[in-house]
């Protein structure tokens, strides 16, 4: 079993992927800077809204720049920083008017596109532009950055696969082909489809309201001449994304639901043809058999030693309950292996101390880039 | 809230009436009335808290008390029927256990059934329906897919339900999706209405506001872990909801709190016998030191949120079972304050 360091060798992105609440942009976070700590000049991005990662890097705010994290403060947690470690927070909407300015051919256009009521909708609200313009700051980083590596934190959609299908979903509604067809009365299509086009809009805008479609038609049309550069562009994206020096890392926690669903995603990433590298399940109760600890009767052992049947009895049925936790965690680990077919699954053990800081990244950082042996040695407290 | 006993039990859908076993009683250990009595509670948080089980449990308990009550999913994951250990409900309103149905809201489906109710002539559903342009005008509208699903939200509280043979339900629960999304979700209405500034559709999006801000009949119910980040973004949540979507927020629950199982003068014992043993008794000690020190962290942290927010707090305690099934929502049920 590899640490996150040999999975990374030679990478210069790594994604990490996974349902909500499973601690991603804390590992994100901890890979970043374990690998800046090796010498690289890795950038962390993150677009969780909540400003998580700021938080766990002393940062008091994260712009949609790319900044520093200064090097004092790793000196202060005594950690040894070779490399350099940036970090950013992805601002969809502000990534998306960039990429409309760098799209657009004149000034006029890009005004007519930015003033749009559907534009500014779809760049904050529409599910899927967050994670489209989280690839293209990826791919705009990856192109002129100048870093090692960069290691993505993607957001917590519940449905892996909107994550996956988000560059093709935007692409499609910004392509709007049939759409545009239709929005035009005279063009092409209501010629050759006739009435009953012209009866469906005509009961379409009754529901919503006839704005929404002229705003609609005037998006479309504001945004036809940009198409061939937003096309042009998905699909360099979609061949960095499936690049073999990129990396895609599954992030779960040890409970049947985010097992499952770490499952549907690697399912979803094979079938994408995207470099899978292994998958990283934290909050793990390390059972007892790996850390030696079977014993016949507990409580009189316990109790012989600590003097007090009554505390004693109150940490055997401590231990019990987090050993059955233990074994749960084992089980759903051994069948997520078995169904990824991987030997790459990196436990994180859930530590005694809630993890939100720098301290705290490089607690992480301790099983993360250690083998798995010296994981469960670390775990039984031994190391 | 009225009674509907002396009612012919209602078909809806060709379930027809199934019988159920007397489930466990839930040991309950006061009523709640504020929010209970709601017709719409909306649960909501960051992903991975317990959304689902918190509002499955205020199911129960609802459901317990002789309510008619209906947990709405809308993410499609059919987490709710599968924690009863049922077949997928789909858009189908399903009883789980007496008195509590699920259904799991899908847009396109709510989406066919709006369509359905709004236009009488059949001919025209039938046209739009069969139409590709229809799809990708829906597909293409923003925040439509939300809204549509609002609305069935909505349709399910009515007593006079728009759906033919419709149940009347006391109250609605949701499941609602994991923010930073949903507090984008619950804002759909608003949004909306002042999109499409015409027409039904806007009246009806200014409805759906009133009725998602109406504080007498609807209610949020956050919940938080007991953990440094989560709780400081139940506050920010808490503040949103308040300020930027107008809802009232009725309770903040703070699941999975440890027990205090071990006091300050165990620990320090266990501590050393952490140090001088192996094998089992070392584990048994670092075991009881972790939640020794979980325990106290998550008291500051409870600490942390009730200075924090203003909607009364209330915990849940963490359960050491394997698996969150229906029977450890119901030991939650009894414990919801």
């Amino acid at each position: 079993m590899a640490s996150v360091g040999e999975v990374l060798e030679g990478k210069s992105i790594c994604i990490c992927a996974g349902s909500g609440g499973v601690g991603k942009t804390t590992t994100s976070a901890a890979i970043a800077t374990g690998m800046a700590a090796q010498g690289l000049k890795v950038c962390v991005l993150t677009i969780d809204p909540a400003k998580r990662l700021a938080d766990s890097l002393g940062l008091a705010e994260l712009g949609n720049e790319a900044r520093r994290v200064d090097p004092a403060l790793f000196e202060e947690q005594g950690i040894e920083m070779k490399g350099e470690l940036w970090a950013m927070m992805l601002d969809a909407k502000a990534t998306f008017d960039e990429l409309i300015a760098r799209q657009a051919p004149d000034e006029e256009s890009r005004d007519r596109v930015l003033n749009n009521r559907i534009y500014q909708q779809i760049s904050s609200a529409l599910a899927g532009s967050q994670e489209y313009m989280a690839m293209e700051k990826l791919f705009e980083l990856h192109t002129e950055g100048g870093f090692d590596l960069l290691v993505l934190d993607t957001p917590p959609t519940r449905n892996a696969l909107d994550f996956l299908d988000a560059p093709k979903r935007l692409t499609q509604f910004i392509e709007g082909k049939s759409m545009r067809m239709f929005m035009k009365p005279t063009g092409l299509a209501a010629k050759v489809t006739g009435r009953g086009v012209s009866v469906v809009l005509g009961v379409f805008k009754r529901l919503v309201g006839f704005d929404l479609i002229a705003d609609l038609a005037e998006f479309f049309n504001a945004f036809s001449s940009m198409v061939d550069g937003f096309q042009a562009r998905a699909k360099r994206v979609n061949s960095l994304l499936a690049d073999p020096e990129t990396c895609f890392l599954v992030v779960c926690g040890p409970q049947g639901e985010p097992i499952d669903e770490a499952v549907y995603f690697h399912r979803k990433l094979v079938e994408a043809k995207l470099p899978f590298g292994g998958v990283i399940v934290n909050k793990v109760h390390y059972p007892a058999d790996e850390l030696e600890a079977e014993v016949d009767d507990l409580p009189a052992a316990l109790a012989e030693k600590l003097g007090d049947q009554n505390l004693a009895k109150r940490t055997a049925d401590n231990f019990a309950d987090y050993q059955a936790l233990a074994e749960r965690d084992a089980r759903n680990i051994d069948h997520l292996a078995s169904e990824l077919r991987t030997s790459c699954v990196i436990r994180v053990p859930y530590l005694d101390e809630d993890v939100h800081d720098l301290h705290g990244l490089t607690e992480i950082d301790r099983y993360l880039f250690a083998s798995a042996e010296e994981r469960v040695e670390m775990a039984a407290g031994r190391a | 809230m009225a009674s509907f006993g002396l009612e012919i039990p209602l078909r809806g859908y060709s379930y027809g009436t199934r019988l159920f076993l007397p489930a466990t009683e839930i040991a309950r250990n006061q009523s709640i009335p504020d929010l209970l009595d709601k017709r719409l509670v909306i649960v909501t948080g960051k992903g991975g808290v317990g959304k689902t089980t918190v509002a499955v449990a205020l199911g129960l308990r609802a459901a317990s008390e002789g309510k008619r009550t209906i947990v709405c999913e809308v993410s499609s994951q059919e987490n709710t029927s599968r924690m009863f250990e049922h077949a997928a409900v789909g858009f189908h309103e399903v009883e789980m256990e007496e008195n509590l149905w699920s259904i799991s809201i899908d847009p396109d489906e709510s989406m066919r059934e709006y369509v359905l109710l709004q236009l009488k002539v059949r001919a025209m559903r039938d046209m739009l329906f069969r139409s590709r342009i229809f799809n990708y005008l829906a597909a293409a509208t923003p925040g439509l897919k939300e809204l549509v699903t609002i609305g069935k939200i909505w349709e399910l509280a009515q007593l006079d339900r728009k759906v033919k043979s419709g149940r009347k339900y006391d109250l609605v629960i949701v499941d609602a999706p994991a923010t930073g999304h949903g507090v984008g979700f619950l804002q759909t209405p608003r949004t909306f209405a002042s999109i499409a500034r015409v027409g039904p559709i806007h009246s009806q999006a200014q409805q759906l506001d009133r009725f998602i801000t109406d504080q007498e009949n609807t209610g949020t119910a956050i919940v938080a872990l007991p953990e440094e980040m989560p709780v400081n973004e139940s506050m920010a949540l808490e503040r949103d909801l308040r300020d930027e979507v107008g809802v009232a927020v009725d309770r903040v629950y703070l699941n999975g709190l440890y027990p205090e199982r071990f006091k300050k003068e165990e620990a320090e014992k266990l501590s050393a016998l952490a140090e001088t043993e192996n094998g089992a008794s070392r584990a048994a000690a670092r075991a009881a030191l972790s939640e020794f020190g979980r325990a106290r962290s998550q008291r500051q942290q409870l600490a942390r949120l009730k200075r924090g927010v203003k909607a009364p707090v209330k915990t849940l305690p963490f359960l050491f079972e394997p698996e969150l099934d229906v029977e450890a929502a119901r030991k939650l049920a009894g414990k919801l304050g």
